[in-house]
């Protein structure tokens, strides 16, 4: 087709309008536009749980759910906010203990331990975090780093809250149309309520501070309490997924501090398109997946993984739905010259 | 000028390990004043912003606003007493559009008390507010001008957008530094009825300056800067008569004196 006398045209779609950040619509066509990649993602997760019925797989949707949270937590605090963490799995770990605690200890069910690890998780990894504030750049990812390592020995060392052999006994969810369906429902609020976050007065202070914090506090603003309210949500997301895992397997353990709780969503987020929110959970849902099936390559996975990864962030580095945004947004003809 | 002085700087100084950024400055600046600071390159004058408004912590002296002491009170709660500056290194938030930048000086404390410029103690819509903000200020509300990413602006633009940026907390005193270079004469020529317009406003500014021709045309009083120490301080025609100055800025005349 791309002779001498044709060459393939790309426009903006007319509905982008040129002020960057306000859409004015005028029809039900665009409507529709901006609706449809929204409904293909809610109903995508919704009917998730109907169209898997392999036992195992049902599992892994739940797994996904969990680190979809942790990217988006992490995206968030990275790129809206400017900063860094690697302490993940420190989240992780903190609102999985408090779960189980409040569980076992206090008898409390899912419905209620799992909204207070949330919360008063979220807290205390704030208060844990707050010496940290002031640090900037690679040296609060650094510092961020250290505390799953220390919670880790920590509980090892001094054997509380079972030691090595963890909690045992948390309540499990009633089925699994309730442990998947509230967890996709929680995603899917947390997702569109970040996106929302982000583009209010609030959120753009958030953002600001991570563009030029030095202008912020020029404004009469003091960026410190604004990092500590973002920490405070990117904390609750994660220690909700940190609840949610240790009553999915029904046992709380030095585990749940691993790294791999800091570093997957980090991959979800890079091959999702970090500060997209929805990339992230489009990580989660391809990253998690492909870890699965390479368990038939034993110890061969984790190499077939990061292959994998390379791969994306060599030749897709933006991220795919930085990538499919623009896409989407462009549509591209071959015109006559 | 009458009654107290607004801004009082008393004998600071400030040092970078073994450099002497700022050694016993002391000057006052009166309320609408157009306190213009001028000197060399690596005088001091940067640093001497940055003491003022918290962003560097001085190693002695005093510095106090409407008679209050602020000297090392973090930046933010400098800002919230009115005592604002430009970046001689212009510091938008380039993800934004222009508009959108001056969200974040109206989320602040005091533009929630005092309104904004022109907020008359009650802040609107903040989208509104600074909508009209950067009009007054010079971009043109029916242009794009307003809606366009920061990042995709020019100069001309990126410093005015710095004075709104100030001007969105209503400020007593603006520390302005170098707000003219890296702009076309007839751009200068643009923002001097506006710094004019602000004066009468009953706004003091202070304004570090590499252009003395078009800062002495606005300025009421210069204070020269050499070596971190303060040279002369006097009216703008005391200045440019002062041997001493051209002296500063070309080098002594004669070579006996570094024999």
């Amino acid at each position: 087709m791309a002779g001498a006398d044709v060459r393939k045209e790309r426009l903006d779609r007319g509905i982008k309008v040129r002020t960057s950040g306000i859409y004015a619509i005028s029809g039900g066509k665009e409507i529709g536009y901006l609706i449809l990649p929204r409904l293909v993602l809610i109903a995508g997760l919704l009917l998730l749980p109907l169209v898997v019925t392999n036992p195992y797989w049902q599992r892994v949707i739940s797994i996904v759910g969990i680190y979809a949270l942790l990217a988006l937590s992490f995206d968030f605090l990275t790129h809206y906010v400017g900063l860094v963490s690697l302490g993940g799995a420190f989240f992780v770990g903190v609102g999985g203990y408090l779960a189980a605690l409040l569980n076992t200890k206090l008898g409390l069910s899912p419905l209620f331990s799992i909204p207070l690890a949330t919360v008063g998780g979220g807290l205390f990894c704030t208060l844990a975090i707050l010496p940290c504030l002031p640090l900037r750049g690679v040296y609060f990812s650094i510092v961020t780093l250290m505390y799953p390592l220390l919670a880790m020995r920590v509980i090892e060392a001094l054997n509380i809250f079972g030691g090595t052999e963890g909690i045992m006994g948390v309540a499990s969810f009633p089925n699994r149309w309730v442990e998947q369906y509230s967890l996709i429902v929680v995603l899917l609020l947390a997702l569109f309520g970040l996106r929302r976050l982000v583009n209010t007065d609030l959120g753009l202070v958030f953002r600001a501070v991570k563009d030029n914090d030095q202008a912020v506090k020029a404004s009469g603003i003091n960026i410190t309490h604004y990092k500590t309210l973002a920490v405070f949500i990117s904390a609750s997301l994660a220690c909700l997924g940190g609840a949610y895992l240790v009553h999915i397997y029904m046992w709380a353990g030095i585990s749940t501090l691993a790294l791999d709780f800091s570093i997957i969503p980090i991959a979800a987020t890079v091959i999702g398109g970090g500060g997209t929110l929805v990339g992230p959970v489009l990580g989660a849902l391809i990253l998690v997946p492909i870890s699965e099936l390479l368990r038939a390559f034993g110890t061969l996975r984790i190499v077939f993984y990061a292959l994998i990864l390379m791969a994306f962030i060599v030749f897709r580095s933006e991220g795919i739905m930085v990538y499919a945004q623009r896409k989407y947004h462009q549509f591209e003809k071959w015109v006559q010259v | 000028m009458s009654g107290p002085p607004l801004l009082e700087v008393q004998n600071i100084s400030k040092a970078f390990g073994g450099i002497q950024a700022l050694s016993g400055v002391s000057f006052n600046v009166h309320s609408r004043d157009i306190f213009g600071i001028i000197g060399p390159n690596g005088s001091g004058k940067t640093t001497l912003v940055n003491s003022i408004t918290g962003f560097v912590r001085i190693d002695s002296g005093k510095v106090n606003f409407q008679g209050r002491e602020i000297s090392n009170l973090p930046p933010h709660k400098i800002a919230d007493l009115g005592v604002t500056r430009t970046f001689q290194i212009m510091r938008p938030y380039y993800s934004l559009p222009a508009y959108k930048n001056l969200i974040i000086p109206l989320f602040s404390p005091r533009a929630r008390r005092t309104g904004g410029w022109r907020g008359g103690g009650k802040l609107g819509d903040r989208d509104t507010v600074g909508i009209d903000i950067l009009e007054e200020i010079g971009f043109e509300r029916d242009s794009q001008v307003p809606y366009k990413l920061a990042s995709t602006l020019p100069t001309g633009y990126l410093k005015r957008l710095e004075l709104a940026r100030c001007l969105a907390l209503r400020p007593e005193l603006i520390l302005c530094d170098e707000v003219f270079s890296g702009l076309s004469m007839s751009e200068i020529a643009s923002m001097l009825p506006l710094i004019e317009r602000l004066q009468m406003e009953g706004i003091t500014l202070i304004m570090i300056e590499h252009r003395l021709k078009e800062l002495f045309r606005v300025a009421n009083r210069v204070l020269v800067m050499n070596f971190g120490q303060k040279l002369i301080e006097g009216s703008p025609e005391e200045v440019m008569a002062d041997p001493k100055v051209k002296e500063a800025y070309l080098g002594s005349e004669d070579l006996s004196d570094y024999v």
